[in-house]
């Protein structure tokens, strides 16, 4: 039967052409940043003149703008940690234990990643505040941490219901205790999810803004730093630091696909590989 | 199966680290925007005030009705980016599918300030665009209309919310059964009323989320305001975050926050039964 239904491939040209101007439309503007990083005569005019890597010889003795590196990397790293280390038992008792207010503790795990940043922020930074604490990179660890144990929960709960229970049980028949099997069993299980959550957590940690811009001291970040340069001019500098970022954003988003496309057969549909916490969904 | 233990160890950390740094603060600022302000002095009594200033004055309804109009604006462009994309990469890509996916994802990993920056570059009065316009001779003088304008919010906005858009509308039609989409045919409906009959009814659910995503994310932003906005791109996020800054307002600054939240779950919990209502299974 399927012979008899051809794909309606003819009537795509249209769409094929529609399709490739929102392409164009997608990454017209990373082309132009990447072209301009290069550009002797500041970041914009027509056309690009006196090409140069003047702008990445200055960004590379820029110490501020590393010394900001140096913090997000923190910031990320302990973020990834806590994420994680409240992410997974979060996902274990919303896989596997019942208990009072289970449905509203799903939802408010997950309203961060829903609720616009700002509101977030600032419920964070009255609650500093409130508490007579400074802000710190410690304050920006303690939002992204926070915010981010939504996409930890959801990655791993995802992890869990496509882990295979029957080990488990067979550990528990044979004696092994909870404790041993979620050490023995239940953790190596999910070491392709952890690892893939961490990453994804990492990333979105370091470009994280809206949460960053009200938790911040004395000591910025990298979009911090970059945004508050913007307010003084704009120079072909930071077309070289974000050109960075996205050749370092995309080498981490391919290791990532990597990582989460190799726990599943190919025969998986492709979106299978996706994160889930980008599916839109709130239950 | 499990001990009472193990099902403490697991559920108590988590709960308690959530209800310290997340409820509690988002139930203090719920508690500020009952709160109110003497002598730059935030005092605990307990009042409708800060909700009655904003009711009654036209700037913060009006800010508020312009931010929906700018998100209605990023949801429907993004949409109609996202959706024939989505549909063309499902049904139409043939072999390069999964390889033109990837290049819809690249763009929604990209930094978000590094792609506002780079239409802010775009935009400027001595930005590419306006420098292309002069080295084609079209105009002669730089157009400084293109920044500083909610055209430009609009646009820089739909361009970080399409990627977000597409993802659950692609979902969406991945998991239409193609046995569906076949039969259709043989039962004699032509392309286009398969896709109108068939397909679209069936992605519903996954245009509501997409939808939902551009509006949410756009109403609460603040930042593509002040980086490519201007002062008559001014959104409702631009004016909390005005008044937890030097005004030191923060009562009234929460009640905003409040409405948004209140806006946004809203919005969250409606599109949400209606999602449910459209899907089959």
């Amino acid at each position: 039967m399927s012979a008899a239904a051809p794909q309606p491939r003819t009537k795509a040209g249209g769409l094929g052409i529609y399709a490739a101007a929102v392409f164009a439309f997608l990454y017209f503007p990373i082309v132009v940043l990447v072209i301009y990083s290069f550009n002797g005569a500041g970041v914009g005019g027509f056309p690009p003149r006196n090409l140069t890597l003047e702008w990445y010889r200055i960004l590379f003795s820029d110490r501020a703008i590393w010394d900001a590196v140096l913090n997000s990397v923190i910031v990320a790293l302990a973020a990834v940690m806590i994420a994680l280390s409240l992410g997974l038992p979060a996902a274990l008792a919303l896989d596997r234990v019942s208990f009072p207010g289970k449905a509203l503790f799903r939802r408010l795990v997950l309203l961060p990643l829903i609720l616009p940043g700002i509101i977030t922020g600032l419920s964070l930074l009255m609650f500093v505040r409130y508490t007579g604490q400074k802000l710190s990179l410690l304050t920006v660890i303690l939002g992204h941490g926070t915010a981010l144990i939504s996409v930890a929960t959801t990655e791993l709960f995802a992890g869990l219901q496509k882990m295979d229970r029957a080990q488990e049980e067979a550990s528990l028949d044979l004696g092994a205790n909870y404790w041993q099997t979620f050490w023995r069993v239940t953790l190596p299980n999910l070491s392709l999810p952890l690892a893939a959550a961490g990453l994804l957590i990492f990333t979105l940690s370091m470009d994280e803004i809206a949460v960053t811009f009200f938790l911040i001291g004395r000591d910025n970040t990298l979009p911090l730093e970059i945004w508050g340069r913007l307010r003084r001019g704009m120079t072909p500098e930071i077309n070289a630091i974000s050109t960075l970022i996205f050749i370092f954003s995309v080498a981490l988003i391919l290791f990532w696909y990597h990582l989460r496309t190799r726990g599943q057969s190919s025969a998986e549909p492709l979106l299978a590989a996706e994160p889930e916490s980008f599916q839109g969904k709130l239950r | 199966m499990y001990s009472r233990a193990y099902k403490l160890a697991i559920s108590l950390p988590p709960l308690a680290w959530v209800t310290l740094f997340l409820l509690a603060p988002y139930a203090l600022m719920f508690m500020h925007s009952f709160w109110t302000v003497q002598d730059n002095q935030i005092v605990h009594t307990w009042s409708l005030n800060n909700y009655a200033k904003l009711v009654a004055s036209p700037v913060y309804v009006q800010v508020l009705l312009r931010s929906m109009w700018i998100a209605a604006r990023v949801t429907l462009f993004a949409l109609l980016l996202g959706y024939p994309l989505a549909y063309f990469l499902s049904f139409h890509a043939g072999p390069r599918k999964e390889l033109l996916y990837q290049l819809v994802i690249v763009p929604l990993w990209v930094s978000y300030l590094v792609r506002g920056y780079a239409w802010k570059t775009i935009l400027g009065g001595d930005g590419v665009l306006n420098g292309l316009l002069q080295f084609l001779h079209i105009t002669q003088h730089p157009v400084e209309f293109l920044l500083y304008s909610p055209f430009a919010v609009v646009l820089t906005l739909t361009h970080i919310y399409t990627p977000f858009t597409f993802l659950p509308i692609y979902a969406s039609l991945e998991h239409i059964p193609r046995n569906l989409v076949e039969a259709s045919q043989d039962l004699g409906a032509s392309p286009r009323a398969t896709f109108w009959r068939v397909i679209l009814p069936l992605s519903v659910p996954g245009l509501l989320a997409g939808a939902t995503f551009a509006f949410v994310l756009t109403l609460g932003d603040f930042l593509a305001p002040i980086l490519v906005g201007g002062p008559g791109g001014t959104m409702i996020s631009n004016i909390v975050q005005t008044l937890f800054g030097a005004a030191y307002q923060w009562p009234l600054g929460s009640a905003i926050a409040v409405c948004i939240l209140v806006l946004v779950l809203g919005l969250l919990f409606a599109t949400e039964r209606v999602e449910r209502k459209w899907t089959f299974s």
